[in-house]
């Protein structure tokens, strides 16, 4: 690997080139499994960002992105650098923990953690300080008030084993009072230009690793082509999962194409019968368009990983990922949406029921990949998204329940029950559902549809949970589904479930 | 005279503007704009000088800045080498077969070692025997090291590792510690405290409740994994930077691996990202390893652990099986009866014979047992050696006895505060069950009762009861715990410690001592004592790194003794320079005066005062080291501290192991959904013990961090581990430990005032490190009362630790099972 800092403007395919904490830097023979974090630590020496995991779950190596945006600006977001792809960084500018001060003097993120004594051991601190300072910078261009929920999201996906987060809450909260400081790079009116300008310049590139492939299209015929020539390339768009594949089981990642930015994919396009998501739309760009119209989908995304990783995850991967816990694939289940899948040989569409095949095996030729999703619009359609995990914020379901139906006449119908967690793929339970379907919402239903439950489901017993409570569990939230139900008529003001996991 | 460097801060000196913004800023400490405080607000001057001021975190700048240098941050020589260590796939067997050819010859790998290449001692058993450095024939436990690969980069060496062929008679593993001790697989023997007639009691006691709990392990997490860094020296040594708790049992580990001296091999520890209790014993090996390649090669040599190896490899808080036999009265209060203590040691014996003494020391947490034995065993298992973590036994010995109060409380049909405070130690009833007084007994009754008034605990019963009543699946939880928790290493050697300082001749001061900062703020307070002893602000006095060069055979960072011993030994050493400048200072100055009046004099503000009044006479401190170094005097010190007092005989199970006692108490309250088990901590209330706090801002961290810790055991963190023997829950991902939305909502934290330690500690103040661990025990308790409301609070639920959602969810269906069938759910009668 070679490191250079320069400012001449020619581009070289195999080099990643990017800015960092406002200086351009120009990597070359980057292998393409190199993470942000190695060429950080590695090449470019610097330290600051610390490694905790290399699973992207504790945050401690967690950096800021910059991509330019369309009024000329720098939009920031974080991301843990030990599961980012190096080459992710081409035509961006990474902020890291040694970027913020100017001098000696702190930024606003640092004082703040300083002076409310949110640092013990230190080694959190800079994942830390990186995550408040996008939130800094998220309030400097769209202020809102810091919320539990706000805070929660920003920085539940930092572990610190130290403080106990009480501090760092203040710390938070104090950041506004403190001078306000900002590294001289934020003083520099050209860089988002730059920034830009390189962006797009890059872009034109698409070749950058050697040796082996790190291939980054910008269209979907590109993308097709490129399928065509190397079916066997592995896609990777957030990396969220694929990089623990190398972290994790040091699989070799050599021959790699980049969909996050074909822009095709990353399209969000309202129709009158709902929505096609291209498959490289990451959560964070999501959320939105879920808040508005799925809220139960939207508040999912509150417990679903972390800031970190919804910066980079796309609902595409998860579904292409075909985990059996990922939280997703039952939500799109419930909503009976459908996947547009692509390549070479065409574009093909498909329920989503007739995409995951077994343990994760699904539908997805070798030479295919995920274009788009499509939620469904429906006006009378309820749906109620219940994760139940360990930890409330940044973990993977035991068992997750998603719950669709409309009510007509008083009673249920079209109706779909689906779980994540309870089998060897995301699956909807058929029998549970006629037990259900035309009923009205009563005791002798669910008591049938929850033997019926019993009955088609045996899920494992794993770390996450034994067979017997995931059993219980999931026929428990049919029966919270009843009662939540229930209490509409007559509320006596009680709560059935806690509102900071479940609505 | 160029000899000495020119003083800053001359009488004349224009007014440093930017240190009184400085001092502006630091007035600002804790505190934010608006509408009073938040969680806490510290206490500033509590008149004791420097010492008690909330200084920041001696690095916190470094901290938030990135420029603190942790092991793998450290730079090494490009031709350094990195390490990845080979480790068994299997719990208990036989190695039959290891061949590394394929290893050797793998692209970038420099060198590959085994047990057969160890120079010195093979066995690197802190304490005991026991603890192989690489597996000769017998494999204890899935992820014993086998052999180390040095390579020019570390994915280089971990790819080679994977080459490796292993063969291994395999034999069935033994997980499970119960089993284990009713074969008597012990790593050490059973230790038995007694006192009275226990046998008796429980025969004529009124009532007897008996019951039994597993409270489930812990992994440290500590954010940064084991990481050392080994350089060979020219001579037949080595230089050591370890993430390190205990830089003298690794300087001797690594001396007796190499079999050369100590003074060939010095370890040097800046600070850990990270310790509490597991890198006391457990980052020992890495070094040896490293250091043994380091001599073998020429090269530096680098360790660090990937997560899930290091979760693997390295030892966890003990899990323990507790039952209880006890005897009480119609008030609850106990009369005596019989506890035994199962700690799951591991493999090895490690520290555990320590670490289930402690556990025995805290079967009785702040009540008095009446006529009770206490048995402690050592169950051998084919897992990591559990070692040290944060309580070092101590949390889970007091869980037996919170769950006696509270399956008490349900059986006598009272409050389990009403419970707990009958029992607390009192007059009259103030002797432990190994023989030590309890002190300071209106401190601990006081602590109770003030918390109890603050946090509005009965209003809170009373509008729980009536939600409870009222609401078919949320219930809430109530709970008040006590700690008391005794403070002195129970190996008694270990009570001591030494400290070096220096002063320069522009007045600036370094102090090294044998204590490590892992985050805990111990250099913060040592270089807060010696700037009180020399009246010097603190931005004058620096620590480097703890070196074992500079203070030789030192304790480990552990026992929450890092301030009360290297804090005295620090003042030793700058009392004694102090009264060593005086002494000249007394005679130099005013000489053809007669000199000065020692009596009268004293450092004060960077300033030696000589009288009172407008005719003091004032030399700035930076003169009079230099008048001092020209006068040929001594401008260094070394200090020394041993602890008074303390001794416990293990024939006869009693003395007074414990120099004091810390306490304190907490209120959880709790919101569980009783139909999914999950459940949230709303609300928590904590008044804390530490005598006169050092540094109430370092101490405050040290509850909340250690209070949120103890929670996260309690609740969320899972070890767990397969049929073979392989730990699954080996990182992040599957092992759960607080998240930033795990903070109570309402988190009201503050340490008690009005009480000096009656020991003579470092000015009167008192450990902070692991008491507050234990307060999380309310948490437990306040899930099992809102539990016990499924019953209208008749039964008292089992629930083991952690108490993750499914073992809630199931302890309630359990409780709704048993009152649909009118059977009894509980079993602990």
């Amino acid at each position: 690997m070679s490191v250079a800092s320069s400012n001449n403007n020619v581009a070289d395919p195999a080099m990643i080139d990017f800015y960092l904490n406002g200086k351009r830097r120009q990597c070359a023979d980057i292998p393409p499994d190199c993470s942000m974090l190695e060429l950080l630590r590695g090449p470019l020496g610097h330290t600051g960002t610390k490694e905790g995991c290399a699973s992207g779950d504790c945050g401690a190596c967690t950096v800021a992105i910059g991509e330019p945006t369309a009024d000329g600006s720098l939009n920031y977001h974080t991301v843990n650098a030990c599961i980012t792809p190096a080459h992710q960084a081409q035509g961006a500018h990474l902020v890291t923990v040694e970027g913020l001060s100017r001098g000696d003097a702190l930024h606003p993120a640092q004082a703040a953690m300083v002076e409310c004594h949110a640092s013990q051991c230190g080694f959190c601190t800079p994942g830390i300080v990186m995550s408040l300072f996008v939130l800094h910078e998220t309030q400097r261009t769209r202020p809102a008030p810091f919320t539990q929920q706000r805070l929660e999201s920003a920085l539940g996906g930092n572990l610190c084993r130290c403080t106990g987060y009480r501090p760092i809450r203040d710390a938070a909260l104090q950041m506004a009072d403190q001078p306000d400081t900002h590294p001289t790079w934020a003083d520099d009116p050209s860089l988002p230009g730059a920034v830009a300008s390189l962006c797009r310049d890059v872009m034109g590139r698409t070749e950058g690793a050697s040796p082996g492939h790190y291939t980054i299209p910008r269209s979907l015929e590109a993308l097709r082509e490129l399928k065509r020539e190397r079916p066997e390339a592995r896609l990777v768009a957030g990396a969220t999962d694929l990089w623990l594949e190398t972290t994790q089981q040091l699989k070799p990642l050599d021959d790699l194409i980049d969909v996050s930015r074909v822009e095709e994919l990353n399209r969000v396009e309202a129709h009158p019968e709902g929505w096609w998501v291209g498959a490289a739309v990451t959560y964070s760009r999501l959320a939105p368009l879920l808040d508005a119209e799925f809220p139960a989908f939207g508040r999912l995304l509150h417990r679903f990983a972390s800031m970190q990783i919804r910066n980079r995850g796309t609902l595409g991967g998860n579904v292409a990922n075909a985990s059996p816990i990922g939280d997703c694939p039952p939500v799109l289940l419930a909503l009976d949406a459908r996947l547009l899948l692509d390549g070479p040989d065409g574009e093909r569409d498909m329920p989503i029921d007739a995409f995951f095949l077994d343990y994760k095996q699904t539908a997805l030729k070798a030479n295919e990949f995920i274009r788009g999703i499509f939620l469904p619009r429906s006006e009378a359609r309820q749906l109620k998204v219940w994760k139940l995990s360990k930890r409330r914020e940044d973990d993977i379901s035991a068992v997750l329940a998603a719950f669709a139906w409309r009510l007509e006449d008083g009673v249920m119908r079209d109706v779909r029950l689906a779980f994540g967690g309870m089998a060897a793929i995301p699956l909807r339970v058929p029998a549970a559902e006629a037990a259900l379907e035309g009923q009205k919402p009563d005791e002798a239903a669910f008591a049938e549809a929850k033997r019926a439950l019993r009955r088609e489901l045996s899920p494992m017993s794993d770390v996450r949970g034994s067979a017997e409570y995931r059993l219980v569990a999931a026929s428990n939230l049919l029966e919270r589904l009843r009662l939540s139900l229930d209490m509409i008529p007559t509320d006596n003001g009680m709560e059935v479930m806690l509102d900071a996991y479940a609505h | 005279m160029r000899t000495l460097t020119k003083l800053p801060g001359s009488p004349n000196a224009e007014a440093d503007v930017a240190s009184e913004s400085a001092h502006a800023r630091k007035a600002q400490v804790g505190r934010n704009k608006g509408d009073g405080p938040l969680a806490r607000d510290v206490t500033h001057d509590q008149g004791q000088g420097n010492a008690s001021h909330s200084r920041q975190h001696e690095s916190a700048i470094k901290h938030v800045t990135g420029r603190a240098a942790y092991i793998d941050d450290m730079p090494a020589p490009a031709d350094a080498l990195h390490v990845a260590l080979g480790w068994s796939p299997v719990a208990h067997g036989r190695l039959t077969r290891l061949e590394l050819e394929r290893v050797k010859a793998s692209p970038g790998v420099v060198d590959v070692i085994t047990f057969v290449d160890i120079p010195g001692h093979t066995d690197v058993g802190p304490i005991f025997p026991g603890d192989p450095l690489f597996v000769d024939d017998a494999i204890s436990y899935l992820g014993q090291c086998l052999f180390a690969v040095a390579a020019d980069s570390h994915k280089a060496a971990r790819f080679a590792v994977t080459q490796a062929g292993i063969e291994i008679d395999e034999r069935p593993a033994s997980l499970d510690p119960v089993a284990a001790a009713e074969r008597e697989e012990f790593v050490r023997p059973t230790h038995v405290q007694e006192s009275g007639d226990w046998q008796q009691v429980l025969e004529g006691a009124p009532h007897v409740l008996a019951g039994e709990q597993f409270v489930g392990g812990q992994e440290h997490f500590y954010l940064e994994g084991q990481a050392c860094l080994v350089a060979p020296t020219e001579d037949e040594g080595v230089i050591v930077y370890t993430s390190n708790q205990h830089p003298s049992e690794t300087q001797k580990l690594v001396a007796e691996v190499l079999d050369i001296p100590f003074h060939a091999v010095t370890v040097e520890t800046r600070r850990m990202g990270g310790g509490f209790g597991g890198k006391e014993t457990q980052a020992s090996p890495w070094a040896c390893i490293a250091a043994i390649i380091a001599r073998r090669t020429g090269r530096t040599t680098r360790i660090r652990l990937p997560r899930a190896e290091d979760m693997r490899a390295t030892g966890k808080r003990h899990p323990f099986h507790n039952r209880y036999r006890l005897g009480f009265d119609d008030q609850g209060v106990l009369l005596g009866g019989d506890i035994t203590v199962i700690g799951d040691c591991g493999y090895s014996p490690d520290l555990s014979e320590a670490i289930v003494d402690r556990a025995m020391f805290h079967a009785d947490n702040a009540y008095s047992l009446g006529q009770v034995r206490v048995t402690g065993q050592r169950a051998r298992t084919h897992t990591a050696s559990n070692t040290a973590f944060r309580g070092f036994g101590g949390p889970q010995g007091m869980m037996v006895i919170e769950a006696a109060m509270d399956d008490i409380a349900r059986q006598v049909g009272e409050d389990p505060l009403t419970v707990r405070k009958r029992n607390l130690y009192r007059a009259g009833r103030d002797i432990t069950h190994y023989g030590q007084r309890v002190e300071q007994l209106t401190l601990l009754h006081d602590i109770v009762s003030q918390l109890e008034e603050s946090s509005d605990y009965w209003a809170r019963r009373q509008a729980i009861r009536q939600y409870n009543a009222k609401s078919p699946i949320i219930k809430k939880g109530l709970a008040l715990t006590p700690v008391k928790f005794g403070i002195s290493f129970t190996a008694k050697h270990l009570n001591q410690a030494g400290a070096l300082l220096h002063v320069y001749t522009d007045g600036s001061v370094m102090i090294n001592h044998g204590g490590t900062e892992m985050g805990q703020g111990l250099h913060t307070k040592v270089c807060q004592v010696v700037a009180r002893e020399l009246g010097l602000d603190m931005d004058q006095v620096r620590i480097s790194a703890t070196r074992t060069d500079k203070v030789p055979n030192t304790s480990p960072t552990a026992a929450s003794s890092g301030a009360d011993l290297n804090g005295m030994a620090a003042k030793d050493a700058a009392s004694q320079l102090r009264e060593r400048l005086l002494d000249f200072a007394a005679t130099h100055f005013n000489a053809e005066q007669g000199g000065l009046d020692r009596e009268g004099l004293r450092l004060e503000n960077g300033t030696l005062i000589a009288g009172d009044g407008p005719d003091a006479k004032r030399i700035p401190w930076g003169e009079l080291v230099q008048a001092a170094y020209l006068g040929r005097i001594s401008l260094s010190a070394k200090g020394f501290y041993s602890t008074p007092l303390i001794h416990y005989d293990r024939e006869t199970a009693k003395g007074r192991p414990f120099y004091y006692y810390a306490h304190g108490a907490s209120v959880s309250e709790v919101s569980v959904d009783t139909l999914s088990g999950e459940y949230q901590v709303t609300r928590v209330d904590i008044l804390h013990d530490v005598g006169d706090s050092l540094n109430p801002a370092i101490d405050i961290g040290q509850v909340e961090g250690g209070f949120i810790q103890g929670m996260g055991w309690l609740t969320t963190e899972e070890l767990k581990w397969n049929e073979a023997g392989r730990l699954v829950s080996d990182g992040p991902a599957t092992y759960k430990i607080p998240a930033f939305g795990d903070l109570p909502e309402v988190f009201n934290v503050a340490l008690m005032q009005g009480h000096p330690n009656s020991q003579a500690s470092i000015y009167r103040s008192k450990a902070v490190g692991e008491p507050p661990f234990m307060l999380a025990i309310s948490v437990w308790s306040a899930l099992r009362d809102a539990l016990s409301s499924l019953t209208d609070y008749h039964k008292s639920p089992a629930l083991d630790t952690p108490a993750t959602p499914e073992r809630v969810l199931l302890a309630a269906e359990s409780l709704r099972q048993a009152a649909v069938h009118g059977t009894d759910a509980d079993d602990s009668e």
